[in-house]
């Protein structure tokens, strides 16, 4: 079965370029470019992993991940944070919040990718 | 005429409303509702100055010498002026150590000298005794005319137990016991008497006035026809003028008057009764300082139109001025208002007999009779049979006894002198005796407020002799007058030595008998009390006394709590006998109940684990002093405990630690202030370093995310292509698109962090010149008007047609700050149908730039952080690929150049930024600035 894969990041390049980076890794994927279209992509959609930047408009990828983790029905997702703010409070606010998994930009695509076959349970 | 049935009466049940209020006051009083806690009931109650004296002799005096009777109340007029100094003090100091009369006062201060406490009394009887005399003729006198059929001679002389006179004075004894004497106070208050006194001065004006009002208006057409009816007489008109004519006005007559009645008006029994005995308030003094003038004024208005009145209606008839007040509504047949008119009288005199009988009858027990009883083995009970109980019995019955049988004596004493003298004399010249006696307080009561070195014997030779001056020159001539006495040495001298004869003694005879015995009797006393206390050095006690009352106001605060101040003290005590010592004086009740409030207040555990310190043993002796006086109490005092005697050395020694103490304590608050100062200082400082701190920490997070971001498209991007090169050319085309993008976006960011840390560090170079402003915005337009076209917007430049004066700055920092604010706008404009504007206006300050465009506007929300690093305005759809820096940096520059950047409000056309620039800039740059300082330092060795 094909995983779906939400990507949430306010900066179109970015966009671009893990819309690409994930087709060709076979998922279905969606994008989201807010907080707000983010939720509801989650809700109509229901990935099975999000790609969640922190610093997002209208409501941060914190926010998104605290009503995601507090929705009965969207507790399984997967939520693999991204965020370009390094800070050791910045992981530990996420990893609190309920992430599964960190990544600094900019990220190496491999091991990004590693990453969502291991939060999927697809690795090798 | 009355019948003498209704004006008894009337006078009865006068006496007895007054004593109602007195009740009603004291009953308020009791249930902590005092009515007299009032600036208006205790200027009232000063004004039992007017006495009857006032009230028929000023008239009086003004019929027979004019407006001779003024000096009277321009004296205490003058002498209020000056009361918030004098008169503050005294109840200050009085307060603090429960002085409760004059005697009490000048004795304490002197280090407490039972013999300076009895002089002052016995000057004050004799001088007083006249002073009531007066009071009791004037009752007596208004009564006979009142009585006596108009036109009749008034009745003579009667045997004394048929003259009504004797009675008046047993009855206003009766009254004084019952108002003051009917329990003993530590501070000597009585708020009954002192709301009677006030009640009875509304009565004495209001009659007065009454009196007034009839003879101006009732019996001639108002103050001018009485004036210039008086103007037509002349006889009368020499009382319009100041002086006889032919001679010179009598200056020093004047002068004396008034100096006398100043001096009187502190230093009467009665006045340091109400103003400093019975002050509930020292605030209250500011009220009385131009009220209680006020009340003079009032009730010396009518005086001369009375006068006038009288001599004119009574033309050729012998009628005493001194009676003008009753006898013109009588003759006149206003039955009534020669009642109201007498009840005045009776009012102004029997307030005076009152407050003056208690104040004197309190100097007599306590520094009279007391001095010698507590000498007796019965009275003085040396440790009080031990253990607190009191041996010797209570004291207070004794203590009240004596007080009545004080005031019976004086009563009948002012009798007696009524009887003996009272008939030579008019009243005023009674009056102007007493005055001159007080005045011998003056020199020992001033100096003892103001002067350190003022000496018990001293202040004993100078009341001494300035008394016996008084006597010899003033009361004795006055006896003399009055046929007791063979006038021979009054007019001849003594032995036939004309220089000692009283009334010019050393053959000085151009004063009158007033000024001429005040002269010499102040003279001699203020020669003797300066001379004396100069040539010897005061004692320990004296000195103590004296650094208290002197510096009183260094040592208490307005409640009369003491805090640091010196207690001149040193020895052993026991606390039943001192217990046992005070319950005798006051009661045992008493006695108990003060002492528990003593430990309370001082944090101890109850009456009897009070530590008998210093501190207590001075606040027992206060306490007995309000109860019989300070010089008993000492006595007392240091008959109940062990004590050493302080030397002067002890007194020094004592008020230097009080001092160092009190220094001590001011340093440790300096220092402990200082210290909080200091540790705020220290806390505003770190709180700013770390704001500081986390303003770098968010500077440098956000410039970490700026610099990420787009590197995490490069790498993203440019792995995809390394890994597959299968890639179609057109999909690589498209990313290596995005990767130059990004690239140059880095480069950008670079520049901007970099120009921004070089401005903010002052580091910056400008490179100014005269720019003008009319072209920059023109090659600016030109810049950027082909872009704009391009993405469908126009450009509207609007500048002024006149030349523009060119302005001191850096031209490609403007040009960075314009091409900023148009790159931002063209960002904003819709994406059909933009327009953006550059205006151009000058005014007298400066220029302004604005930059309109017509986009979505700033949000609200965002307004205020638009010019803050890394805030971007947010974009409906894609972000739009500033820095965040760009505004920051534009900002700082305009300032750098003394204008201001804002955001002018939009009213939803879009956004529209704006800078404005001065023609001249204020002040010079920083750096400029640092390079001179640091020269000027350069050139120290």
């Amino acid at each position: 079965m094909t995983h779906k894969i939400l990507v949430a990041d306010d900066e179109p390049n970015i966009l671009i370029s893990l819309e690409y980076l994930m087709k060709r890794e076979g998922y279905e994927v969606f994008l989201a470019r807010d907080g707000h279209e983010a939720l509801e992509m989650l809700r109509r959609e229901r990935p099975h992993l999000v790609l969640l930047d922190v610093m997002m408009p209208k409501k941060t990828g914190f926010e998104v991940c605290q009503e995601l983790r507090s929705d009965e029905s969207l507790r399984d997702t997967k939520v693999l944070m991204l965020t370009a703010k390094g800070r050791d409070t910045d992981v530990a606010k996420g990893m609190a919040l309920g992430a599964s998994a960190y990544m600094t930009k900019p990220f190496s695509t491999r091991e990004l990718v590693e990453k969502v076959r291991e939060l999927l349970g697809t690795s090798a | 005429m009355l019948s003498p049935l209704l004006v008894l009466t009337a006078s009865f049940a006068y006496l007895g409303l007054l004593f109602g209020v007195a009740w009603w006051a004291d009953r308020r009083a009791r249930a902590n509702r005092s009515v007299i806690g009032n600036a208006w009931v205790y200027t009232l109650s000063m004004a039992v100055y007017c006495t009857a004296w006032t009230y028929f002799g000023s008239v009086g005096r003004a019929a027979s010498s004019g407006v001779w009777f003024l000096p009277i109340y321009l004296g205490p007029t003058l002498a209020m002026v000056l009361a918030w100094m004098v008169l503050r003090k005294m109840i200050r100091i009085a307060r603090i150590w429960r002085i409760t009369s004059i005697a009490d006062f000048v004795a304490s201060r002197y280090g407490k000298s039972t013999l300076l406490a009895g002089l002052v009394t016995l000057i004050t009887v004799v001088g007083i005794v006249p002073y009531i005399a007066l009071q009791l003729k004037a009752i007596a006198s208004g009564y006979a005319v009142l009585t006596t059929p108009l036109g009749q001679p008034l009745p003579g002389r009667t045997v004394w137990w048929s003259d009504g006179t004797l009675y008046v004075a047993l009855a206003l004894a009766g009254f004084t016991i019952a108002f003051g004497t009917r329990h003993l106070d530590t501070t000597e208050r009585h708020e009954g008497m002192v709301a009677a006194i006030a009640f009875e001065s509304v009565v004495k004006l209001l009659a007065f006035i009454a009196v007034g009002v009839f003879v101006t208006w009732g019996l001639f057409g108002g103050p001018t026809d009485l004036f210039a009816r008086v103007a037509a007489v002349p006889e009368l008109q020499a009382l319009l003028r100041l002086s006889q004519p032919g001679q010179a006005f009598p200056y020093a007559q004047w002068f004396a008057l008034t100096v006398l009645s100043m001096l009187s008006v502190i230093f009467l029994p009665r006045q340091f009764q109400v103003m400093v005995v019975e002050n509930v308030d020292e605030r209250h003094l500011k009220r009385a300082a131009w009220a209680f003038p006020a009340y003079l004024l009032a009730i010396n208005v009518f005086v001369l139109p009375i006068a006038f009145g009288g001599l004119l209606y009574f033309a050729g008839n012998a009628v005493n001025a001194d009676t003008f007040v009753l006898s013109l509504p009588l003759a006149e047949g206003q039955q009534l208002l020669a009642l109201v008119a007498f009840i005045g009288g009776l009012s102004a005199a029997t307030g005076m007999v009152i407050v003056e009988a208690i104040a004197v009858s309190t100097m007599v027990c306590n520094d009279l009779v007391m001095p010698w009883l507590l000498r007796t083995e019965a009275f003085r009970g040396r440790r009080a049979g031990g253990d607190g109980q009191p041996a010797a019995g209570d004291l207070t019955g004794w203590l009240l006894g004596i007080r009545r049988v004080a005031i019976v004596a004086i009563l009948l004493l002012g009798y007696l002198y009524f009887h003996l003298a009272g008939e030579a004399y008019a009243l005023v010249s009674i009056g102007l005796i007493s005055f001159a006696a007080v005045a011998q307080f003056a020199p020992a009561m001033l100096g003892g407020m103001y002067w350190k070195g003022g000496t018990r014997e001293g202040a004993v030779t100078g009341l001494l002799a300035g008394s016996a001056v008084w006597a010899y020159t003033l009361m004795l001539p006055s006896i003399a007058k009055s046929g007791w006495w063979k006038t021979d040495f009054v007019t001849d001298g003594p032995f036939g030595i004309a220089w000692l004869k009283p009334e010019q003694l050393f053959g000085l005879s151009t004063l009158d008998g007033l000024t001429h015995s005040l002269f010499w009797s102040l003279f001699a006393n203020v020669g003797l009390y300066v001379a004396v206390s100069l040539w010897r050095r005061p004692s320990a006690a004296e000195t103590s006394q004296a650094l208290l009352f002197v510096d009183v106001f260094h040592r208490a605060d307005a409640q009369g709590a003491r805090h640091e101040g010196p207690v001149f003290w040193r020895g052993h005590a026991k606390i039943g006998d001192l217990l046992g010592l005070v319950g005798r004086f006051l009661g045992t009740k008493r006695a108990q109940r003060l002492f528990e409030d003593y430990a309370r207040r001082t944090g101890q555990a109850g009456a009897r684990q009070i530590v008998p310190d210093a501190r207590f043993v001075q606040f027992v002796e206060t306490q007995l002093a309000g109860a019989i006086g300070t010089a008993s109490a000492r006595v007392m005092v240091a008959s109940a405990v062990e004590e050493e005697v302080l030397d002067i050395d002890d007194v020094m020694r004592i008020v230097d630690e009080a001092s160092q103490l009190r220094a001590y304590s001011r340093e440790l608050e300096e220092k402990s202030a200082s210290l909080q100062r200091a540790s705020a200082e220290l806390r505003a400082a770190n709180e700013k370093l770390k704001s500081l701190d986390r303003l770098k920490d968010d500077f440098m997070s956000s410039v970490t995310h700026e610099l990420r971001t787009p590197l995490t498209s490069i790498r993203a991007l440019s792995e995809l292509m390394v890994e597959d090169p299968e890639m179609p050319q057109q999909e690589r085309q498209r990313f290596l698109g995005i990767v130059v993008a990004e690239t140059e976006r880095l480069s950008r960011l670079v520049n901007q962090v970099l120009d921004l840390a070089k401005i903010e560090s002052g580091s910056a170079q400008w490179h100014d010149s005269d720019v003008d402003m009319k072209a920059l915005l023109t090659h600016a337009a030109h810049t950027v008007s082909e872009m704009l076209r391009e993405r469908g917007a126009q450009l509207v430049l609007s500048i002024p047609d006149r030349a523009v004066p060119t302005i001191r700055a850096d031209a490609d920092r403007l040009m960075q700050v314009v091409m900023n604010l148009l790159g931002n706008a063209a960002k904003f404009v819709p994406a059909e149908g933009g327009r953006v504007e550059l205006r151009l206006r000058t005014d007298d300050a400066g220029l302004s730039v604005e930059v309109q465009d017509n986009g979505p506007g700033v949000p609200p929300e965002q307004r205020a952080l638009i010019f803050e690093k890394f805030r971007q305005g947010d974009h409906a759809n894609d972000r739009p690929t500033g820095t965040g820096l760009g505004l920051h940096i534009s900002r700082q520059i305009v300032e750098h150049f003394g204008g201001q950047m804002e955001l002018r409000p939009d009213g939803g056309q879009g956004a529209c930024f704006a800078f404005t620039l001065p023609w001249q800039r204020h002040g010079r740059p920083a750096g400029a600035a640092g390079r001179t300082t640091y020269a000027a330092a350069g050139g120290r060795p």
